[in-house]
């Protein structure tokens, strides 16, 4: 008997490295960018083309100037610093204007104001923002566009109080007129009630007010707005006030009744129909024709009511897409549990249609904040075009072209950007289903 | 809806009112401030400065008139206006006075309905190239690519010009004067056009200013002048006379410094209507005996505005040409004022 020993192997070996070829980087690069011969020619122009983008712009921006007093400045800083043919960017301009793109001609000795308001806004949003924070933090959001009023147009104290009080006098006769009348003809009796205590007693009570307790700040008018200051208010009002007049839109169009249906799919067609700069110019040119030579109706209330009714005909549709897309069993489950119609809405309808409707309607913000910059049209002093413009005006700046443009870019990309991640971090956080 | 529409009419209704009602000289008296409707972005002419105070030529002249009128030069409120809204704003009352370097032209004056109550600034449109393309007149610039700002008259007079002369061109559009400096600097077109004060602003910044020629020839007549309503002409009286008063006082040498020493101490008659002492000019437009004196102390004479904003002290540096007095050869020229 030979001994015959059959190979047992008693222990595993060591899995082996891949081939150098078929692992890593060369691996990613080889599936990924060179998988085929169209593949590689692609890659390599691809690859040639950010090359020369990279060479023009990097230079140009390592050359960068920050204190200098014009653009002859800069451009003799740089041929002194790197030879005569070479290009840079001169951000002097914005640091010596950066309040303009930032406060517009808002009085410099007034910038606590804006300053505050900011900080202010971005308290009130967080309760709306995080569901977390405590509820009773929307009592300051709901009080905050009175604040922000009176601290960036100044004026009396008692003008917002008041104002407010009509709401406080809407809110009482809608809470005793609703359980008898309904909720539509409750909410009608409100308005009027409100529009009432406006037109009538609002200018008498504030000016009594205001004569007996002097409390207010300087004014400032509305043209001394401009820059950010101008976009942010523009945004964000007709941001918080387009939602719930799209919502209001979106279910008036799915009304049964035939006036609600008909003036709401009237009038979010007809405003869909038009150019943004065809409301903006109505609100700066024809309602001067229509107004007595006199009145002194704000331009910028008139272009934050237009771009609000502009952006609500939007966020309507992107409400109607959320609602088309619940199954109707959810609306005969609120049925079956004897809710009535706004109870379906607040307690399950809404809530599903408008998480399916988030990216819509923060793409439509989005759009919406980003228009804010059309104003300049109309002589308003926006960030990109009405302070650049003041800015080459002056000799010192004349002839700059790319860094007005990239600085208020930058501003606007970073605010969009925040926008954007903050919906994909509500998606994922309203996510319920098992998909 | 219907409401609105109740509403759009009471308004309209109050407008008719409000336009057969008081004079534009009234109002800004009543109101105490003047709204003068102003460029925001010209170099020279009319721009907001660092600390949001407006300053230029034309803003000059609002500032003159409002020291006329109220009293007080600091009681403008300057309205930004663009090229489009220009018209409408003055058309519907917006603004009392328009100085935002608009051309005087017939269609403007006879079908908007306004009055250009002078020229303060005699302009035309000419073209920049580069010294290395050896031309040394715009009749040579056959086959040239043409950087030319559109939607602006320049735009048909540039066609006018080329097609007078039997010659073409390729246009380079452009949006803006900035868009139109930085394409000709890049090379995009051969020569920039636009009106000859803006090429003269535009090269007063180039890093290279001695490789660029301004080309003799003027090719359109653009008149620049404060506007306002037609058939309010109390109101453009005060606007018009405001404005000799300025150019009448370089003639006779009144300053911004001497003018209260001539004030008192002046023998010529015509300086003593002009400033008050004598006769009573004022009263004739509605205003008080000083209302000359005080537009002039607001920022001197026609001359001291022109060299202060656009002329030879300046990076700009403008040579006065149609717009020196007439006793120098040029175009401006106050009537008497008795």
């Amino acid at each position: 008997m030979t001994n015959f020993t059959p190979f047992v192997r008693s222990e595993m070996i060591d899995p082996r490295e891949p081939p150098s070829g078929q692992q890593g980087l060369v691996r990613w690069a080889r599936e990924n960018l060179f998988s085929s011969p169209a593949n590689s020619v692609l890659t390599v122009l691809g690859g040639l083309a950010i090359l020369w983008l990279l060479m023009g712009i990097v230079p140009w921006l390592m050359h960068s100037v920050w204190n200098a007093a014009s653009l002859s400045e800069c451009n003799a800083i740089i041929a002194q610093t790197w030879g005569p043919d070479a290009t840079g960017a001169c951000w002097a301009m914005v640091r010596e204007r950066w309040h303009q793109y930032t406060y517009g001609f808002y009085p410099m000795d007034q910038y606590w104001r804006p300053n505050l308001a900011f900080v202010l806004m971005l308290v009130a949003l967080a309760p709306v923002l995080f569901l977390s924070l405590p509820r009773k933090m929307m009592l300051f959001s709901l009080s905050f566009p009175f604040i922000a009023y009176w601290l960036l147009w100044g004026g009396t104290i008692w003008a917002p109080i008041v104002v407010a009080l009509g709401f406080g006098v809407m809110a009482l006769v809608f809470r005793f007129a609703s359980p008898k009348l309904g909720v539509p003809v409750g909410a009608g009796v409100g308005l009027l009630a409100a529009a009432a205590w406006w037109l009538l007693v609002q200018t008498p009570l504030s000016t009594a007010l205001h004569s007996a307790i002097p409390l207010g700040l300087r004014e400032v008018d509305s043209d001394q707005f401009g820059g950010f200051l101008l976009s942010i208010v523009i945004g964000i009002t007709a941001i918080s006030a387009s939602l719930p007049l799209g919502i209001l839109l979106a279910l008036g169009r799915q009304s049964d009744m035939l006036l609600v249906k008909s003036l709401s799919v009237g009038f979010i067609e007809f405003i869909r129909g038009v150019p943004l700069i065809t409301l903006l110019f109505t609100a700066s040119l024809l309602l001067q024709y229509f107004l007595p030579p006199e009145t002194n109706f704000d331009i910028i209330l008139r272009v934050i009511i237009l771009v609000t009714l502009f952006a609500a005909a939007y966020i309507a549709e992107v409400i109607r897409g959320g609602l088309a897309a619940l199954p109707r069993g959810q609306y005969e489950a609120a049925d079956a549990l004897g809710l009535d119609y706004w109870q379906a809405q607040r307690l399950i309808i809404m809530p599903q249609a408008l998480k399916i409707s988030i990216p819509g309607i923060v793409s439509s913000f989005i759009g919406l904040f980003k228009d804010t910059t059309l104003v300049a049209f109309v002589g308003l002093m926006d960030p990109l075009k009405g302070i650049t413009a003041v800015v080459r005006a002056d000799i010192n700046w004349k002839g700059i072209y790319w860094e007005p443009y990239i600085f208020a870019g930058a501003i606007f990309f970073l605010i969009c950007f925040g926008m954007s991640r903050y919906s994909m971090w509500l998606e994922r956080k309203l996510k319920t289903d098992h998909r | 809806m219907k409401k609105s529409v109740f509403l759009g009419t009471l308004s309209a209704a109050a407008l008719l009112a409000g336009v057969a009602g008081a004079g534009t000289l009234e109002d800004v008296k009543a109101r105490g401030v003047l709204n003068c409707g102003s460029n925001v972005g010209l170099t020279g002419f009319g721009a907001p400065d660092a600390n949001g105070e407006y300053q230029g030529f034309d803003v000059a002249l609002c500032k003159a008139v409002a020291a006329a009128v109220l009293g007080d030069a600091s009681k403008v409120k300057f309205v930004p206006l663009t090229g489009e809204t220009r018209f409408t704003a003055l058309a519907s009352s917006e603004v009392d006075l328009l100085v935002r370097n608009s051309t005087w032209t017939f269609s403007r004056d006879v079908d908007l309905k306004f009055d250009v109550v002078a020229t303060n600034y005699y302009d035309g449109q000419g073209f920049m190239v580069k010294k290395d393309l050896g031309v040394s007149s715009a009749k040579e610039l056959d086959g040239a690519t043409v950087c030319i700002q559109t939607g602006t008259t320049t735009e048909l007079n540039l066609a006018d010009f080329f097609k007078a002369n039997n010659m073409t061109y390729t246009p380079v559009n452009v949006a803006d004067d900035s868009e139109g400096q930085r394409q000709y600097l890049a090379g995009a077109c051969d020569t920039y056009t636009t009106d000859a004060s803006g090429l003269a602003a535009s090269r007063a910044t180039m890093p290279d200013a001695d490789n660029h020629i301004i080309l003799p020839e003027i090719i359109s007549k653009e008149p620049l002048g404060p506007m306002v309503r037609h058939g309010d002409n109390v109101w453009g009286d005060v606007v018009r006379w405001t404005f000799f008063a300025l150019i009448a006082a370089e003639e006779y040498g009144v300053n911004k410094a001497n003018i209260e020493e001539v004030a008192t101490t002046t023998t010529n008659p015509e300086i003593k209507r002009l400033l008050g002492t004598e006769g009573d000019l004022g009263a004739m437009l509605g205003l008080d005996k000083d209302w000359a004196k005080r537009a002039i102390a607001v920022s001197g004479n026609y001359g001291e505005i022109f060299e202060a904003n656009i002329g030879s002290a300046t990076p700009i540096k403008l040579a006065r040409g149609l717009n020196a007095l007439w006793t120098q050869g040029g175009l401006q020229y106050a009537p008497p004022f008795r």
